[in-house]
Protein backbone atom coordinates (compact mmCIF):
# COMPACT_ATOMS: atom_id res chain seq x y z
CA UNK A 1 0.00 0.00 0.00
CA UNK A 2 1.35 3.48 -1.19
CA UNK A 3 1.54 5.25 1.74
CA UNK A 4 2.90 8.84 2.88
CA UNK A 5 6.17 8.34 5.47
CA UNK A 6 8.38 5.30 5.76
CA UNK A 7 8.00 2.38 7.89
CA UNK A 8 8.92 3.90 11.11
CA UNK A 9 6.27 6.44 10.89
CA UNK A 10 3.80 3.96 9.91
CA UNK A 11 4.76 2.45 13.07
CA UNK A 12 4.12 5.45 15.33
CA UNK A 13 0.68 5.88 13.87
CA UNK A 14 0.55 2.37 14.93
CA UNK A 15 1.18 2.71 18.07
CA UNK A 16 -0.14 6.27 18.57
CA UNK A 17 -3.65 4.97 17.70
CA UNK A 18 -3.92 1.62 19.59
CA UNK A 19 -2.22 3.64 22.77
CA UNK A 20 -5.81 4.45 24.46
CA UNK A 21 -7.91 1.55 23.88
CA UNK A 22 -5.02 -1.29 24.80
CA UNK A 23 -4.21 0.68 27.68
CA UNK A 24 -7.13 1.20 28.84
CA UNK A 25 -8.87 -2.66 28.13
CA UNK A 26 -5.56 -4.28 29.58
CA UNK A 27 -6.06 -2.67 32.86
CA UNK A 28 -9.54 -3.21 33.44
CA UNK A 29 -10.45 -6.63 31.33
CA UNK A 30 -7.14 -8.68 30.90
CA UNK A 31 -4.81 -7.95 33.19
CA UNK A 32 -7.56 -8.46 36.48
CA UNK A 33 -8.15 -12.05 34.97
CA UNK A 34 -4.87 -13.20 36.10
CA UNK A 35 -5.31 -11.34 39.78
CA UNK A 36 -8.83 -12.75 40.31
CA UNK A 37 -6.69 -16.26 40.22
CA UNK A 38 -4.42 -14.79 42.30
CA UNK A 39 -6.69 -13.04 44.96
CA UNK A 40 -8.18 -16.99 45.08
CA UNK A 41 -5.46 -17.52 46.83
CA UNK A 42 -5.86 -15.64 49.62
CA UNK A 43 -8.01 -14.93 53.19
CA UNK A 44 -8.39 -11.42 52.48
CA UNK A 45 -11.49 -8.65 53.49
CA UNK A 46 -10.11 -5.91 51.52
CA UNK A 47 -8.85 -3.53 54.15
CA UNK A 48 -6.18 -5.17 56.49
CA UNK A 49 -3.21 -7.74 55.12
CA UNK A 50 -4.15 -10.77 53.38
CA UNK A 51 -3.53 -14.10 54.68
CA UNK A 52 -2.09 -16.78 51.50
CA UNK A 53 -4.02 -19.46 51.81
CA UNK A 54 -3.00 -21.50 49.08
CA UNK A 55 -5.99 -24.01 47.72
CA UNK A 56 -7.76 -23.74 51.05
CA UNK A 57 -10.78 -21.35 49.10
CA UNK A 58 -10.91 -23.83 46.16
CA UNK A 59 -11.28 -26.41 49.01
CA UNK A 60 -14.01 -24.59 50.81
CA UNK A 61 -15.59 -23.68 47.33
CA UNK A 62 -15.93 -27.28 46.24
CA UNK A 63 -17.38 -28.34 49.39
CA UNK A 64 -20.20 -25.00 49.31
CA UNK A 65 -23.40 -26.59 48.75
CA UNK A 66 -24.88 -22.97 48.29
CA UNK A 67 -22.04 -22.22 45.36
CA UNK A 68 -23.13 -25.66 43.83
CA UNK A 69 -27.05 -24.83 44.11
CA UNK A 70 -26.16 -21.62 42.52
CA UNK A 71 -24.63 -23.27 40.06
CA UNK A 72 -27.29 -25.27 39.34
CA UNK A 73 -29.45 -22.46 38.79
CA UNK A 74 -27.65 -20.95 36.65
CA UNK A 75 -27.67 -24.12 35.01
CA UNK A 76 -31.42 -24.32 34.85
CA UNK A 77 -31.42 -20.42 33.73
CA UNK A 78 -29.59 -21.32 30.72
CA UNK A 79 -32.12 -24.48 30.06
CA UNK A 80 -35.03 -22.66 30.30
CA UNK A 81 -33.64 -19.39 28.59
CA UNK A 82 -32.95 -21.43 25.23
CA UNK A 83 -36.27 -23.28 25.49
CA UNK A 84 -38.53 -20.26 25.94
CA UNK A 85 -37.11 -17.12 24.61
CA UNK A 86 -35.61 -18.83 21.18
CA UNK A 87 -38.87 -20.72 20.30
CA UNK A 88 -40.87 -17.98 21.73
CA UNK A 89 -38.56 -15.45 19.47
CA UNK A 90 -38.79 -17.37 16.11
CA UNK A 91 -42.52 -17.61 16.69
CA UNK A 92 -42.50 -13.64 16.94
CA UNK A 93 -40.33 -13.32 13.82
CA UNK A 94 -42.41 -15.87 12.04
CA UNK A 95 -45.35 -13.37 12.93
CA UNK A 96 -44.25 -10.45 12.12
CA UNK A 97 -42.08 -11.30 8.80
CA UNK A 98 -43.55 -12.43 6.23
CA UNK A 99 -42.42 -12.29 2.58
CA UNK A 100 -39.46 -10.48 3.01
CA UNK A 101 -41.41 -7.87 4.55
CA UNK A 102 -41.31 -7.11 8.41
CA UNK A 103 -44.49 -5.64 10.45
CA UNK A 104 -42.68 -2.86 11.64
CA UNK A 105 -45.06 -1.09 14.16
CA UNK A 106 -45.77 -5.09 15.88
CA UNK A 107 -42.53 -5.09 15.72
CA UNK A 108 -41.08 -2.09 17.39
CA UNK A 109 -43.91 -2.51 19.99
CA UNK A 110 -42.07 -5.71 20.94
CA UNK A 111 -39.18 -4.29 20.83
CA UNK A 112 -39.84 -2.09 23.81
CA UNK A 113 -38.65 -4.04 26.65
CA UNK A 114 -35.02 -3.89 25.43
CA UNK A 115 -34.67 -0.15 26.09
CA UNK A 116 -35.21 -0.52 29.31
CA UNK A 117 -32.38 -1.24 32.12
CA UNK A 118 -32.31 -4.29 34.30
CA UNK A 119 -33.43 -2.48 37.36
CA UNK A 120 -36.34 -0.75 35.95
CA UNK A 121 -37.62 -4.05 34.63
CA UNK A 122 -36.86 -5.72 37.73
CA UNK A 123 -38.29 -3.21 39.81
CA UNK A 124 -41.60 -2.97 37.78
CA UNK A 125 -41.72 -7.24 37.81
CA UNK A 126 -41.37 -6.71 41.85
CA UNK A 127 -44.67 -5.11 41.76
CA UNK A 128 -46.52 -6.94 39.04
CA UNK A 129 -45.42 -10.47 41.61
CA UNK A 130 -46.34 -8.64 44.37
CA UNK A 131 -48.47 -10.85 46.36
CA UNK A 132 -51.02 -7.87 47.57
CA UNK A 133 -51.65 -5.90 45.29
CA UNK A 134 -49.92 -6.83 42.24
CA UNK A 135 -50.94 -7.26 38.68
CA UNK A 136 -50.53 -10.87 38.63
CA UNK A 137 -52.30 -12.25 41.52
CA UNK A 138 -55.12 -9.27 40.51
CA UNK A 139 -55.38 -10.83 36.81
CA UNK A 140 -56.01 -14.31 38.41
CA UNK A 141 -58.65 -13.10 40.68
CA UNK A 142 -60.15 -11.36 37.76
CA UNK A 143 -60.14 -14.88 35.81
CA UNK A 144 -61.67 -16.57 38.30
CA UNK A 145 -58.33 -18.17 39.55
CA UNK A 146 -57.82 -17.11 43.24
CA UNK A 147 -56.58 -19.99 43.97
CA UNK A 148 -53.56 -19.89 42.19
CA UNK A 149 -52.46 -16.61 44.15
CA UNK A 150 -49.20 -16.74 46.00
CA UNK A 151 -46.03 -14.75 46.84
CA UNK A 152 -44.79 -15.56 43.42
CA UNK A 153 -41.16 -13.71 44.91
CA UNK A 154 -41.65 -14.92 47.97
CA UNK A 155 -41.57 -19.06 48.17
CA UNK A 156 -38.33 -20.72 47.04
CA UNK A 157 -40.88 -23.41 44.95
CA UNK A 158 -42.01 -20.05 42.46
CA UNK A 159 -39.39 -17.19 42.70
CA UNK A 160 -36.76 -18.44 40.23
CA UNK A 161 -39.46 -19.25 37.77
CA UNK A 162 -40.94 -16.07 38.44
CA UNK A 163 -37.69 -14.65 37.44
CA UNK A 164 -37.05 -16.56 34.58
CA UNK A 165 -40.33 -15.54 33.67
CA UNK A 166 -39.15 -11.60 33.43
CA UNK A 167 -35.56 -12.47 32.05
CA UNK A 168 -37.98 -14.09 29.24
CA UNK A 169 -40.12 -11.21 28.84
CA UNK A 170 -36.91 -8.66 28.70
CA UNK A 171 -34.86 -10.52 26.11
CA UNK A 172 -37.13 -12.26 24.19
CA UNK A 173 -37.39 -9.58 21.24
CA UNK A 174 -33.72 -9.54 20.93
CA UNK A 175 -34.01 -12.93 19.30
CA UNK A 176 -37.00 -12.23 17.33
CA UNK A 177 -35.14 -9.26 15.89
CA UNK A 178 -32.00 -11.75 15.24
CA UNK A 179 -34.60 -14.17 13.36
CA UNK A 180 -36.30 -11.74 12.10
CA UNK A 181 -32.97 -11.04 10.09
CA UNK A 182 -32.30 -14.61 9.47
CA UNK A 183 -35.70 -14.78 7.65
CA UNK A 184 -35.46 -11.41 5.61
CA UNK A 185 -32.01 -12.96 4.57
CA UNK A 186 -33.72 -16.31 3.11
CA UNK A 187 -33.63 -15.63 -1.25
CA UNK A 188 -37.03 -15.84 -1.87
CA UNK A 189 -36.59 -17.65 -5.08
CA UNK A 190 -36.18 -20.90 -2.50
CA UNK A 191 -39.59 -20.35 -1.55
CA UNK A 192 -40.78 -20.12 -5.06
CA UNK A 193 -38.66 -23.49 -5.99
CA UNK A 194 -41.00 -25.38 -2.97
CA UNK A 195 -43.84 -23.94 -3.90
CA UNK A 196 -43.45 -25.27 -7.52
CA UNK A 197 -42.48 -28.58 -6.18
CA UNK A 198 -45.91 -28.70 -4.85
CA UNK A 199 -44.97 -28.12 -1.05
CA UNK A 200 -47.41 -27.28 1.94
CA UNK A 201 -46.97 -24.22 3.91
CA UNK A 202 -46.01 -26.77 6.39
CA UNK A 203 -43.32 -28.50 4.29
CA UNK A 204 -41.50 -24.92 2.87
CA UNK A 205 -41.29 -24.04 6.42
CA UNK A 206 -39.55 -27.10 7.83
CA UNK A 207 -37.34 -27.72 4.50
CA UNK A 208 -36.77 -24.46 3.68
CA UNK A 209 -36.73 -21.88 6.79
CA UNK A 210 -35.84 -24.11 9.28
CA UNK A 211 -32.14 -25.41 7.68
CA UNK A 212 -31.71 -21.45 6.30
CA UNK A 213 -31.94 -20.07 10.10
CA UNK A 214 -29.23 -22.77 11.41
CA UNK A 215 -26.73 -20.23 11.66
CA UNK A 216 -28.82 -17.74 12.98
CA UNK A 217 -29.95 -20.31 15.67
CA UNK A 218 -26.32 -21.13 16.43
CA UNK A 219 -25.72 -17.11 17.48
CA UNK A 220 -28.87 -17.05 19.27
CA UNK A 221 -27.86 -19.95 21.08
CA UNK A 222 -24.58 -18.86 21.75
CA UNK A 223 -25.98 -15.59 23.22
CA UNK A 224 -28.31 -17.35 25.56
CA UNK A 225 -26.11 -19.51 26.97
CA UNK A 226 -23.42 -17.07 27.90
CA UNK A 227 -25.53 -14.66 29.17
CA UNK A 228 -27.48 -16.51 31.55
CA UNK A 229 -24.32 -17.81 32.99
CA UNK A 230 -23.36 -14.11 33.98
CA UNK A 231 -27.04 -12.87 34.71
CA UNK A 232 -26.99 -10.46 37.38
CA UNK A 233 -28.83 -7.13 37.83
CA UNK A 234 -32.44 -8.57 37.42
CA UNK A 235 -31.55 -11.35 39.79
CA UNK A 236 -30.11 -8.74 42.47
CA UNK A 237 -32.88 -6.36 41.82
CA UNK A 238 -35.70 -8.53 42.22
CA UNK A 239 -34.35 -11.14 45.21
CA UNK A 240 -31.13 -10.75 45.90
CA UNK A 241 -30.71 -14.22 45.76
CA UNK A 242 -33.30 -15.27 48.19
CA UNK A 243 -35.57 -16.36 49.32
CA UNK A 244 -33.43 -19.41 50.67
CA UNK A 245 -30.74 -18.90 48.08
CA UNK A 246 -34.30 -19.90 46.03
CA UNK A 247 -32.58 -17.78 42.67
CA UNK A 248 -28.81 -17.47 43.95
CA UNK A 249 -26.48 -17.54 40.81
CA UNK A 250 -23.07 -17.58 40.69
CA UNK A 251 -22.84 -13.58 39.63
CA UNK A 252 -25.49 -13.12 42.94
CA UNK A 253 -23.32 -15.26 45.49
CA UNK A 254 -19.76 -13.77 43.79
CA UNK A 255 -21.21 -9.93 44.47
CA UNK A 256 -22.51 -11.20 48.11
CA UNK A 257 -19.40 -13.08 49.50
CA UNK A 258 -16.96 -10.20 47.80
CA UNK A 259 -19.19 -7.27 48.78
CA UNK A 260 -21.56 -7.85 51.42
CA UNK A 261 -19.31 -10.26 53.66
CA UNK A 262 -16.13 -8.78 52.56
CA UNK A 263 -14.23 -12.21 51.46
CA UNK A 264 -12.47 -10.65 48.54
CA UNK A 265 -10.42 -13.84 48.39
CA UNK A 266 -13.35 -16.09 48.31
CA UNK A 267 -15.28 -13.96 46.51
CA UNK A 268 -12.80 -14.06 43.93
CA UNK A 269 -12.78 -17.98 44.09
CA UNK A 270 -16.14 -17.89 43.23
CA UNK A 271 -15.50 -14.90 40.33
CA UNK A 272 -12.72 -17.82 39.11
CA UNK A 273 -15.20 -20.40 38.77
CA UNK A 274 -17.84 -18.82 37.09
CA UNK A 275 -14.82 -17.34 34.35
CA UNK A 276 -14.19 -21.07 34.06
CA UNK A 277 -17.51 -21.99 33.33
CA UNK A 278 -18.42 -19.39 30.82
CA UNK A 279 -15.43 -20.45 29.42
CA UNK A 280 -16.20 -24.05 29.66
CA UNK A 281 -19.80 -23.63 27.63
CA UNK A 282 -18.31 -21.34 25.09
CA UNK A 283 -15.57 -24.17 24.30
CA UNK A 284 -18.52 -26.30 24.30
CA UNK A 285 -21.03 -23.92 21.76
CA UNK A 286 -17.91 -23.98 19.39
CA UNK A 287 -16.54 -27.38 19.61
CA UNK A 288 -20.19 -28.71 19.19
CA UNK A 289 -20.25 -27.43 15.73
CA UNK A 290 -23.39 -25.72 15.64
CA UNK A 291 -21.48 -22.41 17.06
CA UNK A 292 -21.35 -19.20 14.87
CA UNK A 293 -18.44 -19.12 12.70
CA UNK A 294 -19.21 -22.51 10.83
CA UNK A 295 -20.70 -21.04 7.32
CA UNK A 296 -23.87 -22.84 5.83
CA UNK A 297 -24.11 -25.72 3.82
CA UNK A 298 -22.45 -29.10 3.52
CA UNK B 1 -61.59 -19.02 4.07
CA UNK B 2 -58.46 -21.11 5.47
CA UNK B 3 -56.83 -17.55 4.25
CA UNK B 4 -58.78 -15.86 5.95
CA UNK B 5 -58.85 -18.11 9.44
CA UNK B 6 -55.06 -18.01 9.01
CA UNK B 7 -54.43 -14.14 8.86
CA UNK B 8 -56.93 -13.49 11.53
CA UNK B 9 -54.65 -15.93 13.83
CA UNK B 10 -51.88 -14.22 12.81
CA UNK B 11 -53.30 -11.07 13.47
CA UNK B 12 -54.72 -12.51 17.03
CA UNK B 13 -51.38 -13.77 17.90
CA UNK B 14 -49.18 -10.53 17.44
CA UNK B 15 -51.82 -8.47 19.33
CA UNK B 16 -51.32 -10.84 22.40
CA UNK B 17 -47.58 -10.67 21.94
CA UNK B 18 -47.70 -6.70 21.99
CA UNK B 19 -50.16 -6.61 24.67
CA UNK B 20 -47.77 -8.93 27.09
CA UNK B 21 -44.85 -6.60 25.94
CA UNK B 22 -46.68 -3.03 26.26
CA UNK B 23 -49.03 -3.52 29.05
CA UNK B 24 -46.39 -3.49 32.18
CA UNK B 25 -45.25 -0.07 31.11
CA UNK B 26 -49.10 1.00 30.55
CA UNK B 27 -49.70 -0.31 34.32
CA UNK B 28 -46.77 1.51 35.49
CA UNK B 29 -47.95 4.96 34.08
CA UNK B 30 -51.63 4.39 34.85
CA UNK B 31 -50.36 3.43 38.46
CA UNK B 32 -48.00 6.79 38.40
CA UNK B 33 -50.49 8.97 38.21
CA UNK B 34 -53.15 7.13 41.55
CA UNK B 35 -52.78 8.78 44.85
CA UNK B 36 -51.73 5.90 47.10
CA UNK B 37 -55.12 5.91 48.93
CA UNK B 38 -56.78 5.43 45.54
CA UNK B 39 -54.17 2.80 44.45
CA UNK B 40 -54.36 1.08 48.10
CA UNK B 41 -58.66 1.78 47.77
CA UNK B 42 -59.30 1.64 44.35
CA UNK B 43 -57.98 -1.68 43.00
CA UNK B 44 -55.47 -2.22 40.33
CA UNK B 45 -58.10 -2.09 37.75
CA UNK B 46 -59.22 1.69 38.62
CA UNK B 47 -58.72 4.32 35.82
CA UNK B 48 -57.51 7.55 37.98
CA UNK B 49 -60.60 10.13 37.35
CA UNK B 50 -57.76 12.79 37.98
CA UNK B 51 -54.57 12.15 36.95
CA UNK B 52 -51.76 13.36 39.65
CA UNK B 53 -48.52 14.52 38.71
CA UNK B 54 -47.22 14.93 42.44
CA UNK B 55 -45.56 11.53 42.65
CA UNK B 56 -43.02 13.16 39.83
CA UNK B 57 -42.54 15.72 41.36
CA UNK B 58 -41.42 13.95 44.21
CA UNK B 59 -39.31 11.70 42.38
CA UNK B 60 -37.33 14.54 41.23
CA UNK B 61 -36.96 16.41 44.33
CA UNK B 62 -35.65 13.46 45.96
CA UNK B 63 -32.91 13.32 44.09
CA UNK B 64 -33.43 12.00 40.40
CA UNK B 65 -32.31 15.59 38.06
CA UNK B 66 -28.35 14.71 40.24
CA UNK B 67 -28.92 11.12 38.50
CA UNK B 68 -29.92 11.72 35.80
CA UNK B 69 -27.14 14.64 34.92
CA UNK B 70 -24.81 11.62 36.33
CA UNK B 71 -26.15 9.23 34.03
CA UNK B 72 -25.89 11.32 30.98
CA UNK B 73 -22.11 12.35 32.14
CA UNK B 74 -20.90 9.42 32.25
CA UNK B 75 -22.75 7.60 29.44
CA UNK B 76 -22.40 10.19 27.15
CA UNK B 77 -18.22 11.09 27.78
CA UNK B 78 -17.95 6.69 28.19
CA UNK B 79 -19.84 6.86 24.74
CA UNK B 80 -17.94 9.58 23.16
CA UNK B 81 -14.32 7.77 24.26
CA UNK B 82 -14.96 3.88 22.92
CA UNK B 83 -16.35 5.38 19.84
CA UNK B 84 -12.83 7.59 19.56
CA UNK B 85 -10.61 4.72 20.87
CA UNK B 86 -12.01 1.92 18.98
CA UNK B 87 -11.97 3.75 16.08
CA UNK B 88 -8.56 4.42 16.20
CA UNK B 89 -7.72 1.02 16.98
CA UNK B 90 -9.96 -0.61 14.64
CA UNK B 91 -8.23 1.57 11.77
CA UNK B 92 -5.12 0.11 12.81
CA UNK B 93 -6.11 -3.29 13.23
CA UNK B 94 -8.12 -3.72 9.82
CA UNK B 95 -5.20 -1.64 7.50
CA UNK B 96 -2.04 -1.75 8.80
CA UNK B 97 0.24 -5.17 8.27
CA UNK B 98 2.41 -5.32 11.49
CA UNK B 99 3.51 -7.84 13.63
CA UNK B 100 1.42 -8.51 16.27
CA UNK B 101 -1.28 -7.41 14.97
CA UNK B 102 -3.67 -10.45 14.95
CA UNK B 103 -2.95 -11.44 18.16
CA UNK B 104 -4.23 -7.82 19.38
CA UNK B 105 -7.36 -8.62 17.54
CA UNK B 106 -8.20 -11.97 18.82
CA UNK B 107 -7.20 -10.57 22.23
CA UNK B 108 -9.91 -7.48 21.88
CA UNK B 109 -12.69 -9.44 20.30
CA UNK B 110 -12.18 -12.31 23.09
CA UNK B 111 -13.35 -9.54 25.86
CA UNK B 112 -16.76 -10.26 24.10
CA UNK B 113 -17.10 -13.61 26.40
CA UNK B 114 -15.61 -12.22 29.74
CA UNK B 115 -18.08 -12.23 32.59
CA UNK B 116 -17.68 -8.78 34.47
CA UNK B 117 -17.51 -10.40 37.64
CA UNK B 118 -14.18 -11.88 37.72
CA UNK B 119 -13.05 -8.41 37.05
CA UNK B 120 -15.13 -6.84 39.46
CA UNK B 121 -13.20 -7.08 42.13
CA UNK B 122 -9.48 -6.16 40.79
CA UNK B 123 -10.84 -2.91 39.51
CA UNK B 124 -12.64 -2.32 42.67
CA UNK B 125 -8.94 -2.27 44.22
CA UNK B 126 -7.34 -0.20 41.09
CA UNK B 127 -10.14 1.91 41.69
CA UNK B 128 -8.92 2.58 44.71
CA UNK B 129 -5.57 2.87 44.43
CA UNK B 130 -5.94 5.32 41.47
CA UNK B 131 -8.04 7.29 44.17
CA UNK B 132 -11.47 7.25 41.78
CA UNK B 133 -13.37 5.02 44.16
CA UNK B 134 -16.76 7.19 45.03
CA UNK B 135 -16.31 9.12 41.48
CA UNK B 136 -17.96 9.88 38.23
CA UNK B 137 -14.27 9.42 36.92
CA UNK B 138 -13.57 6.52 38.54
CA UNK B 139 -16.75 4.66 35.95
CA UNK B 140 -15.94 5.68 32.41
CA UNK B 141 -12.17 3.39 32.94
CA UNK B 142 -14.55 0.54 33.09
CA UNK B 143 -17.57 1.38 30.94
CA UNK B 144 -14.53 1.88 28.35
CA UNK B 145 -13.00 -0.49 28.59
CA UNK B 146 -15.54 -2.91 28.80
CA UNK B 147 -17.30 -1.99 25.26
CA UNK B 148 -14.41 -1.98 23.32
CA UNK B 149 -14.75 -5.18 22.31
CA UNK B 150 -18.04 -5.02 20.20
CA UNK B 151 -16.97 -1.64 19.36
CA UNK B 152 -13.89 -3.00 17.62
CA UNK B 153 -15.13 -5.69 16.13
CA UNK B 154 -18.13 -3.40 13.97
CA UNK B 155 -15.84 -1.08 13.60
CA UNK B 156 -12.82 -3.52 12.26
CA UNK B 157 -15.32 -5.75 10.03
CA UNK B 158 -16.11 -2.02 8.35
CA UNK B 159 -12.85 -0.98 7.92
CA UNK B 160 -11.27 -3.85 5.68
CA UNK B 161 -14.34 -3.29 3.51
CA UNK B 162 -13.55 -0.04 3.30
CA UNK B 163 -12.36 0.75 -0.65
CA UNK B 164 -8.76 1.24 0.27
CA UNK B 165 -8.71 3.20 -3.15
CA UNK B 166 -9.95 6.63 -1.26
CA UNK B 167 -6.75 6.47 0.74
CA UNK B 168 -4.45 5.67 -1.85
CA UNK B 169 -5.92 8.63 -3.56
CA UNK B 170 -5.59 10.93 -0.77
CA UNK B 171 -1.96 9.84 0.41
CA UNK B 172 -0.70 10.77 -3.83
CA UNK B 173 -2.61 13.77 -2.64
CA UNK B 174 0.11 13.93 0.49
CA UNK B 175 -2.37 13.29 3.03
CA UNK B 176 -0.10 11.48 5.96
CA UNK B 177 -2.06 8.50 7.47
CA UNK B 178 -3.82 9.87 10.08
CA UNK B 179 -4.83 12.84 7.95
CA UNK B 180 -6.09 10.07 5.75
CA UNK B 181 -8.12 8.43 8.40
CA UNK B 182 -9.19 11.68 9.94
CA UNK B 183 -10.95 13.23 6.92
CA UNK B 184 -11.35 10.40 4.28
CA UNK B 185 -12.18 7.44 6.38
CA UNK B 186 -14.32 8.90 9.35
CA UNK B 187 -16.81 10.89 7.20
CA UNK B 188 -17.91 7.77 5.57
CA UNK B 189 -18.23 5.62 8.41
CA UNK B 190 -21.50 7.41 9.77
CA UNK B 191 -23.22 4.58 9.59
CA UNK B 192 -21.10 2.06 11.70
CA UNK B 193 -20.36 4.72 14.29
CA UNK B 194 -23.82 5.16 14.65
CA UNK B 195 -24.85 1.70 15.40
CA UNK B 196 -21.31 1.77 17.90
CA UNK B 197 -22.68 4.84 19.62
CA UNK B 198 -26.31 3.62 19.80
CA UNK B 199 -25.61 0.26 21.16
CA UNK B 200 -22.94 1.51 23.57
CA UNK B 201 -25.60 4.29 24.95
CA UNK B 202 -28.24 1.86 25.88
CA UNK B 203 -26.05 -0.65 27.62
CA UNK B 204 -24.38 2.05 29.19
CA UNK B 205 -27.71 4.28 30.35
CA UNK B 206 -28.94 0.86 32.21
CA UNK B 207 -25.79 -0.11 33.90
CA UNK B 208 -25.65 -1.00 37.02
CA UNK B 209 -22.99 -3.46 38.45
CA UNK B 210 -19.60 -1.22 38.43
CA UNK B 211 -21.70 1.88 39.73
CA UNK B 212 -22.60 -0.41 42.74
CA UNK B 213 -19.47 -1.50 43.41
CA UNK B 214 -17.67 1.78 42.65
CA UNK B 215 -19.84 4.44 43.60
CA UNK B 216 -21.38 4.99 47.69
CA UNK B 217 -22.17 8.44 48.03
CA UNK B 218 -25.66 9.75 46.42
CA UNK B 219 -24.35 12.46 44.69
CA UNK B 220 -22.24 10.10 42.72
CA UNK B 221 -25.28 7.92 42.03
CA UNK B 222 -26.52 7.41 38.31
CA UNK B 223 -29.52 7.04 37.16
CA UNK B 224 -30.18 2.73 38.22
CA UNK B 225 -28.17 3.33 41.28
CA UNK B 226 -30.68 5.99 42.38
CA UNK B 227 -33.63 4.12 40.89
CA UNK B 228 -32.79 1.28 43.03
CA UNK B 229 -32.11 2.74 46.71
CA UNK B 230 -35.51 5.17 45.73
CA UNK B 231 -37.25 1.53 45.49
CA UNK B 232 -35.32 0.36 48.81
CA UNK B 233 -36.50 3.20 50.54
CA UNK B 234 -40.18 4.37 49.64
CA UNK B 235 -40.89 0.31 49.03
CA UNK B 236 -44.32 0.59 49.95
CA UNK B 237 -45.66 3.73 48.13
CA UNK B 238 -46.61 1.77 44.79
CA UNK B 239 -47.22 4.74 42.77
CA UNK B 240 -44.22 6.55 43.65
CA UNK B 241 -42.04 3.97 42.61
CA UNK B 242 -44.09 3.37 39.56
CA UNK B 243 -43.26 7.35 38.80
CA UNK B 244 -39.40 6.55 39.35
CA UNK B 245 -39.09 3.79 37.06
CA UNK B 246 -41.69 5.86 34.16
CA UNK B 247 -38.55 9.11 34.67
CA UNK B 248 -35.57 6.78 34.50
CA UNK B 249 -36.89 4.51 31.36
CA UNK B 250 -38.45 7.81 29.38
CA UNK B 251 -35.26 9.24 28.02
CA UNK B 252 -34.43 6.15 26.18
CA UNK B 253 -38.09 5.51 25.00
CA UNK B 254 -37.93 9.02 23.80
CA UNK B 255 -34.86 8.61 21.90
CA UNK B 256 -36.37 5.13 20.64
CA UNK B 257 -39.02 7.21 19.43
CA UNK B 258 -37.13 9.48 17.81
CA UNK B 259 -34.96 7.03 16.03
CA UNK B 260 -36.59 3.17 15.98
CA UNK B 261 -35.46 1.97 12.79
CA UNK B 262 -31.73 3.12 14.01
CA UNK B 263 -31.82 1.83 17.40
CA UNK B 264 -33.18 -1.59 16.57
CA UNK B 265 -30.28 -1.56 14.02
CA UNK B 266 -27.25 -0.71 16.44
CA UNK B 267 -28.91 -3.04 19.29
CA UNK B 268 -29.03 -5.83 16.53
CA UNK B 269 -25.57 -5.13 15.38
CA UNK B 270 -24.28 -4.96 18.85
CA UNK B 271 -25.92 -8.35 19.97
CA UNK B 272 -24.81 -9.97 16.63
CA UNK B 273 -21.16 -9.13 17.32
CA UNK B 274 -21.53 -9.51 21.09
Amino acid sequence: MGRLGGRWYQRHVAALFLLPASLLYLLYVLAPIPLSFYYSLFRWDGLTAARFVGAGNWAELARDAIFWKSLGNNLKLVALSVLIQLPLGLGLALLTTQRGRTRKWAQGALFVPMMLSSVAIGILWKYIYDPNFGLLNGLLEAVGLPGLRRAWLGEPATALYAVIATVSWQYTPLYMLLFSAGLLGIPSELYDAAAIDGATGFQSFRHVTLPMLRATAATALTLAVVGSLKYFDLIYVMTEGGPLYSTEVMATYMYRKAFHEFRMGYGSTVAVAMFLAAAAAAAAVLASGIGPGRKEGR
Amino acid sequence: MSRVLSRMVRWGLTAVAVVVAIYPLLFMIQTSVRTQMDFLVGGLWKLPTQPVWSHYADVLRAGFVRYLANTSLVAGASVLAIAAFGAMAAYVLARFRLRGLRLLFVLFVGGMLIPVHITLIPVYVLTRVLRLYDSLLGLIGPYVAFNLPVTIFILTGFFRDFPVELEEAAAIDGCSTARAFWSVVLPLSGPPLLTVVVYNLVILWNEFIFALVLTSSPSRWILTLGLWNFQGQYGLNVPAIMASVALSVLPLIVLYLIGQEKVMRGMLGGALKG
